[in-house]
């Protein structure tokens, strides 16, 4: 029997009892949204997450203050920085693997401008702190590294502290205060938006490291955290292991000792990220495909009563010719149908349902062919699968007795 | 001497029903040439269902042989059945048996599209079976807007065509008031003197017999009486004796 012809004689069939057929496509209708839902809503928050993690800037690798040891008696990570200017030189000049490195020292107070004022945190970098972190000029020009040297009184501004202290106005050549010491504001960076632990990362005013140093912390040679970025993705553990081994022989670390720093790259946050949505997707669409499951025990539950109803059916088509073969391909075609039209109107549930809560929650979704190539594929074996075994029994009947069914 | 339509020789069909051993037939040996209009009869459980059943190739005898058209389909399988029963045999059942829901001329098809015939020549041989059966202009109606005895038409169309070597009819006229019997068996006795087709017809009424050529009587498993009816009445000519009044009704 041809396609066609299957697929009328099927149709027909099922429009017989219009609502019974609704009724048993809407199991599969469901778990098919569900499915194409829960991993649209999966892949979107993977993405942003990525986006996110994207913003600490690409191959950037920190290096902190590990737990220094006193005669074999550790001491709380990071609670004594050993790290020098020198140290961040060194890397530069003797790491091929990395193609910048700043050293960083943090700290916290007030800015004022005018009657308006931000409390706000402080961090002291050289000028590579910029194309490291990935950090966008918006207005004006970053400090350089001779105004590193010099211990320059100029700031750049995040755009949060641009904003709530110069209330719009242009902050350029103005001068704020911050502990009472006057900074020249050179520029105001792009904003980045939240971070993934939900800070917000435009919160800060970046001054060269030496101000910091000098004015605020009362010390020529402490630095904190040190950033480097690695010469492409593929060098970030060549980057490390350069690095480390410098490290370990510019701060005598015998072999055997452990190390007194200790590094963390953007792959790791991005890994770990990755890993908690992907698990996530993985538990919400295993309970999707388990609703896609029950859809279809109710595709074989219709179809053994319809079998049951049209058994004097199955009688005439037998006498007059039928194989056993015809009959199953049949039955077989109804359930794939019903299966197949499910699957088709779940996708456009699911994709329509995810829409909505992109829109309405603020997730971002990304409906992706994988997952309805995906849904849509699980839906037909589901069909076929719990199809085959009503099918079959009308295909086993005996003519005589299908003939004689009341 | 041509083929025999029906070959049967020392069939025995025995069923296990629980405990108990049924013997439907107890060797029956009987042979119906092309052309023939056999008459089948006998009370119920004489065996002669079970009979009809496998000359339908519904069913395959325990021992004995079943010869039709030329082929031994006593030890076939089940699809090879299939296959005969849609090339050799066209059934007529009591209850008409069509499809619900399917039109008339659908219900004619149904055997051509197990034997993978394309669209337009199944409308084609269908539009002819139906004009056969003289129902011509009833090819778009569904079962439920037909008579009985149009509907009987049509399931005698749909087993015309196939064009088989035998028309099997299990009391086709059962189910039906005596004019539209009449009528039916008139259609019967056409196509049997025009087509030359061979039918096999199972009825409990002496008076539907003496429209044929032939009665065989079963009792008890056995063919016990093989009688052929040399002057059949003619069912046309019944149909125009009947009363004015009646044919108004």
């Amino acid at each position: 029997m041809d396609l066609a012809l299957s697929l009328k004689l099927a149709f027909r069939a099922l429009m017989r009892n219009p609502l019974r057929a609704t009724l048993t496509m809407l199991g599969v209708i469901i778990g098919v949204a569900a499915v194409v839902a829960t991993l649209a809503i999966g892949q979107g928050a993977r993405a942003s997450v990525q986006a996110q993690i994207a913003t600490l800037g690409s191959n950037v690798i920190m290096i902190m203050p590990g737990a220094p040891s006193a005669g074999g008696v550790r001491m709380v990570m990071g609670s004594g920085s050993t790290f020098t200017a020198d140290d961040v030189d060194a890397i530069r000049r003797e790491c091929p693997s990395v193609s910048a490195v700043t050293w960083t020292v943090r700290s916290g107070g007030q800015a004022v401008y005018g009657n308006q004022n931000w409390s706000t945190s402080i961090v002291g970098a050289t000028a590579d702190y910029f194309p490291i972190r990935e950090w966008t000029i918006a207005d004006g020009t970053a400090f350089t590294d001779a105004d590193v040297r010099n211990a320059a009184k100029v700031a750049v501004l995040g755009a949060t502290v641009a904003d709530n202290l110069f209330q719009g106005g242009r902050a350029i050549g103005e001068t704020i205060r911050i502990k009472n010491l006057p900074f020249k504001v050179v520029a105001v960076m792009k904003r980045k938006g939240g971070s993934m632990m939900g800070q917000d990362q435009d919160d800060l005013v970046i001054l060269p490291g030496t101000t910091v140093q000098r004015k605020f912390l009362g010390t020529t040679s402490v630095i904190g955290v040190m950033m480097a970025s690695a010469r492409g993705a593929e060098s970030i553990n060549s980057a490390i292991e350069e690095m480390s081994s410098l490290l370990r022989q510019r701060h005598r670390i015998r072999p055997g000792q452990d190390d007194d720093f200790f590094m963390r790259n953007q792959a790791e946050f991005a890994n770990a990220a990755e890993q908690t949505s992907k698990t996530m997707t993985l538990l919400l669409s295993s309970i999707a495909l388990v609703s896609l499951l029950v859809g279809g025990i109710g595709i074989m539950n219709i179809m053994l009563v319809s079998v049951t109803e049209r058994t004097r059916e199955i009688g005439i088509r037998m006498a007059v010719g039928a194989k056993g073969g015809d009959i199953l391909s049949q039955f077989l075609v109804e359930s794939a149908f019903l299966s197949l039209v499910g699957g088709a109107l779940g996708v456009a549930l699911g994709w329509a349902a995810s829409s909505l809560i992109s829109k309405l929650a603020g997730w971002p979704t990304t409906v992706s062919p994988a997952s309805i190539a995906l849904a849509f594929g699980f839906s037909a074996a589901v069909g076929i699968f719990f199809g085959f075994y009503p099918a079959r029994k009308a295909a086993l009947q005996d003519p005589i007795e299908a003939l004689r069914y009341e | 001497m041509s083929t025999p339509v029906l070959d049967s020789r020392d069939l025995v069909k025995t069923y296990v029903m629980g405990e108990t051993e049924v013997r439907a037939l107890r060797g029956v040996s009987v042979m119906v040439e092309p052309g023939e209009f056999v008459a089948l009869r006998g009370p119920s459980g004489s065996g002669k269902s079970t009979f009809m059943n496998i000359a339908g190739c519904l069913d395959r005898p325990t021992s004995g042989k079943f010869v039709l058209n030329g082929t031994d389909v006593s030890t076939l399988s089940r699809d090879r059945l299939a296959d005969i029963r849609n090339r050799e045999i066209g059934f007529v059942f009591q209850g008409f048996n069509l499809l619900p829901r399917t039109t008339a001329l659908e219900n004619v098809e149904v055997p051509l599209i197990y034997r993978k015939t394309g669209r337009a020549e199944r409308d084609a041989r269908a539009l002819e079976a139906l004009a056969l059966v003289g129902l011509s202009g009833r090819a778009g109606h569904f079962p439920t807007q037909l008579s009985g005895g149009q509907q009987q038409r049509v399931a005698i169309a749909r087993a015309l065509v196939t064009q088989p070597a035998l028309i099997l009819a299990d009391e086709p006229t059962g189910n039906l008031d005596s004019r539209t019997s009449l009528e039916i068996m008139a259609l019967f006795q056409k196509l049997n003197r025009e087509q030359g087709l061979t039918i096999v017809l199972v009825t409990h009424e002496p008076d539907i017999a003496a429209f044929l050529s032939r009665t065989l009587v079963f009792k008890d498993g056995h063919l016990v009486a093989d009688q052929p009816n040399r002057a059949p009445l003619d069912a046309a000519k019944a149909l125009a004796e009947l009363p004015a009044e009646e044919a108004l009704a």
